[in-house]
């Protein structure tokens, strides 16, 4: 009985590791989205594009920071939980 | 911390975590467990793994500094170009994004983006240690940052500081509703700028093991070191750009601090 609950236990830190990695695919999303309105309007207004390329990279930080919060629980449910 | 040499037997030949064990330096042992004599109980004198590459991270950072700047000629040698360009490219940003109130901390901000670019760069080097994948290390940036940022925001505005939290422009029935996620995004901010760098440092690290660990079965190994060498091009885009943004978004919250109450 003991070492089926640990069994049990070890698969839902695994599956819950599993599914907080889901997270990482939201940030890719938004950092695909922030990336490609940045090209589309970059070729629209092309002298425009470079003055905004901190903007670019503080959206892209914002936007990944979310996803990496989802690694960070994957990650400690498989190493320190 | 779960048994590495157990698991060891059933996945990879080499653990893809294993390279972010803090251990002391000049110590060295056979036994397969992440808990061994180098690893347990270190104190906070003993010099370990991450204290040496810090170390020569700053090392580095001052060989670069000295040997460009003791020339000063009017035709940069090559490491002068290398330095010049780093201090303009630092200087540039800290001026568009703060303006010229942000300008005199500019100091601490080039410190901050050379001492994480480095550090994400000797990283790279096989066989050395990533100090910046671990958030002991980015968190003591970021907290150094945040509680900087909030003492000289409300040192500069006084309690004038905290309008920030209230949004103005928001009808008003909005404004308290808005006021608590403010609050909330603004002490979240530590914790993202610090797990954003150590994450992505982290997972890039990883993957690449995970990589190198499949170079081991025959049949794909080829593509696996092909896979590796891809990722390392990554990770090199991933070090410099993560300091970047380590940096300028340093930059945008010293604007807050310095720039007044109109967020």
């Amino acid at each position: 009985m003991e070492a089926e609950v640990a069994q049990l236990a070890l698969m839902g830190k695994y599956i819950g590791a599993g599914l907080a990695a889901i997270g990482l695919g939201g940030a890719g999303i938004g950092v695909g989205n922030i990336a490609g309105n940045f090209l589309a309007g970059a070729l629209r207004n092309p002298s425009a594009a470079p003055s905004q390329t901190a903007n670019l990279f503080v959206g892209i930080a914002f936007a990944e920071a979310l996803g990496i919060f989802s690694f960070l629980i994957a990650l400690l449910l498989m190493f320190a939980v | 911390m779960t048994d590495v040499a157990a698991e060891a037997e059933t996945g990879f030949a080499i653990h893809p975590m294993d390279q972010f064990i803090v251990s002391r330096w000049f110590c060295h042992d056979d036994a397969a467990t992440v808990i061994n004599e180098c690893t347990a109980n270190i104190k906070w004198y003993e010099i370990t793994n991450v204290t040496v590459w810090i170390a020569l991270t700053v090392l580095a950072i001052i060989a670069l500094m000295v040997f460009g700047s003791r020339g000063r000629a009017i035709i940069p040698s090559r490491i002068q170009s290398v330095g010049e360009m780093l201090y303009g490219f630092i200087y540039k940003m800290v001026e568009d994004v703060t303006g010229h109130e942000g300008v005199k901390y500019f100091p601490y901000v080039m410190t901050l983006f050379l001492f994480i670019l480095f550090a994400n760069l000797l990283g790279l080097i096989p066989m050395s240690f990533t100090t910046t994948s671990h958030v002991a290390v980015t968190v003591t940036l970021a907290l150094l940052v945040f509680l900087g940022v909030t003492i000289l925001g409300l040192v500069k505005n006084g309690i004038g500081f905290l309008g920030m939290f209230w949004v103005s422009s928001a009808p008003l029935p909005l404004r308290p509703v808005l006021a608590i996620i403010e609050v909330i995004s603004y002490f979240v901010r530590p914790v993202s700028h610090s797990i954003r760098l150590a994450g992505n440092l982290m997972a890039g690290h990883a993957v690449m093991k995970v990589f190198a660990g499949f170079a081991s079965m025959a049949v794909i190994s080829p593509v696996a070191v092909g896979a590796v060498t891809a990722i390392y091009g990554l990770e090199l885009l991933v070090a410099v750009v993560q300091a970047y943004v380590f940096t300028i978004l340093t930059c945008v919250y010293l604007k807050d601090a310095v720039g007044g109450a109109h967020h």
